[in-house]
């Protein structure tokens, strides 16, 4: 018997079960070193078979709720699952980057025929919806979308690694995983948002600008955007937003490059308000204050203010509320909800101590306005 | 949408084998811990009783494994409350959010000075564990 393991109690030498016994230990020994890598792999296989389950779960909740959704608003003769399933399978693809010449305005041009055809998707859809529920749907259908080909993409590299037995893939699918799950859960919830018309934490901006604005008379500047002149502290402040109350963020960039151009860039200061991605550790509705283009996006709107600002020299200031991925496209929680008037002291404080009286200022609440009137 | 989703199948050959392993080697082991108490060697004894526990501590979190695919989605709808406030007077009435509310509306009118009172406020209030 070898020496090692004679150590191990089995009951004396001699004795057959004793033997299957050393056997056994033996053999599960060697199948650990050599298929040490492949029982890991199996077990990681296993956590994202898990988590894969769990976005088909998601994804098809999403799918559901856009099918029922869309025939409760629809009232129409025609089953809408062909068409809804037809959308979810939606690409957009994005322009050529080798020559980066103009890229911003191809890519606006492409992102502005994906909102046409998104919304012609929808009315088709829902003829008789107005225009609110209409932009609701856009969201909604986009959430349904967003959960579809996160699921799709973790299933296909799932395939993958299971077909090349590439314990790689397996591994970082499964280091990944986690962050991806807290993406799709966080769309999973916005579905609520999109479907009844709930404010979200995304927009917190609009929500500021909103409160700003209200009473004051609104001129669209922009497509989807709307724009008041109120005077703050002494100062004239432009303050503008998405058009509201239905799932809309605007075009704030080019609106803001409207108002410095028609002002001849006399404008003092720029002041953005944008809900941020939070750290871990950081509490939600925490309000920070910075310098810069607080816009999110495919970068566009950003492109637009930060071309617009620096042709006149204007000072662009932040104004940020901080929030997670969750929170941002799920109902509005009360931290944020209240944060709201935080940032309107802190830009009331911004105009005091950087404008003086008289001065004219832009102030643009950015974000989904859904379920946020002005 | 057809397509080709995680395997189906309840329990893998893999890892139906593995139970089986572990399953026949914790066997042995009670037996053999059962004769080892007879013949009071209680120390060896002990030891077959450990190796059972293992297997069976293996088996069982193998079977769990299989079985957690079984589960349901746990997001439950969010509870969101409207808040409607008077202007003028200052009265508040905060109810469960109904379809069509937005910030801002205008709603009914307030019950002690009549006047036209609006939608103030919408949000939900975070019930998760934990969270930030």
């Amino acid at each position: 018997m070898i020496p090692m393991v004679s150590q191990f109690p089995t009951g004396g030498e001699d004795s057959i079960i004793a033997w299957i016994l050393q056997i056994a230990w033996i053999v599960m020994i060697v199948a650990t070193f050599i298929y040490g890598q492949r029982i890991q792999m199996y077990m990681m296989l296993r956590e994202v078979e898990s988590s894969l389950s769990r976005l088909k779960l998601m994804r098809n909740k999403g799918r559901k709720t856009a099918i029922s959704t869309i025939k409760e608003l629809g009232k129409t003769e025609e089953d809408p699952t062909e068409r809804v399933d037809r959308f979810l399978e939606y690409i957009a693809i994005g322009p050529v980057e080798l020559d980066p010449s103009g890229i911003i305005w191809r890519l606006e041009h492409l992102l502005n025929v994906r909102d046409a055809r998104f919304k012609d998707e929808v009315k088709a859809m829902v003829p008789k919806a107005d225009e609110t529920q209409t932009n609701n749907m856009e969201n909604m259908l986009e959430a349904a979308l967003a959960l579809n080909i996160i699921y799709k993409v973790i299933r296909h590299f799932y395939v993958l690694g299971k077909k090349t037995k590439s314990l790689y893939i397996i591994m970082q699918l499964q280091m990944l995983l986690p962050l991806i799950m807290r993406e799709a859960e966080a769309f999973s919830n916005a579905l609520q948002a999109f479907t009844k018309g709930q404010p979200i934490g995304d927009g917190v901006g609009a929500l500021v600008a909103a409160k700003l604005m209200r009473g004051h008379r609104k001129k669209n500047v922009a497509k989807d955007t709307l724009m008041a002149k109120v005077s703050i502290e002494g100062r004239t402040a432009y303050v503008l937003k998405a058009t509201g109350p239905g799932g809309n963020v605007g075009k704030p960039g080019e609106a803001i490059k409207q108002i410095v151009n028609e002002t001849k860039g006399k404008i003092v200061a720029a002041i953005v308000i944008d809900a941020a991605q939070k750290l871990e550790g950081e509490k939600p509705g925490e309000v920070a204050e910075g310098i810069g283009v607080a816009i999110g996006g495919p970068g566009v709107e950003k492109y637009k203010v930060e071309e617009s600002t620096l042709k006149y020299k204007i000072p662009v200031n932040a104004v940020l509320i901080k929030e997670d991925i969750g929170d941002a496209v799920s109902v509005m929680r009360k931290e944020i909800f209240e944060a709201a008037d935080a940032a309107i002291e802190r830009i009331k404080r911004l105009l005091l101590e950087r404008t003086k009286k008289g001065d004219s200022v832009i102030i643009a609440g950015i974000g989904n306005t859904i379920g946020i009137g002005q | 949408m057809g397509e080709v989703g995680p395997s189906e199948r309840r329990i893998s050959s893999f890892l139906f084998i593995i139970i089986l392993v572990a399953l026949g080697l914790s066997l042995v082991a009670f037996y053999q811990a059962v004769i080892a108490y007879g013949s009071e060697e209680f120390s060896l004894g002990a030891w077959f009783v450990l190796i059972g526990f293992m297997g069976v501590a293996l088996l069982t979190y193998m079977l769990l494994q299989t079985r957690k695919r079984t589960f349901k989605l746990p997001i439950q709808a969010q509870r969101v409350a409207t808040t409607i406030l008077c202007q003028k007077c200052g009265f508040k009435n905060i109810r469960d959010f109904e379809q069509g509310d937005y910030v801002f509306k205008e709603t009914e009118g307030c019950p002690k000075c009549n006047e036209k009172m609006m939608i103030a406020s919408i949000y939900r209030e975070a019930e998760e564990k934990g969270k930030d």
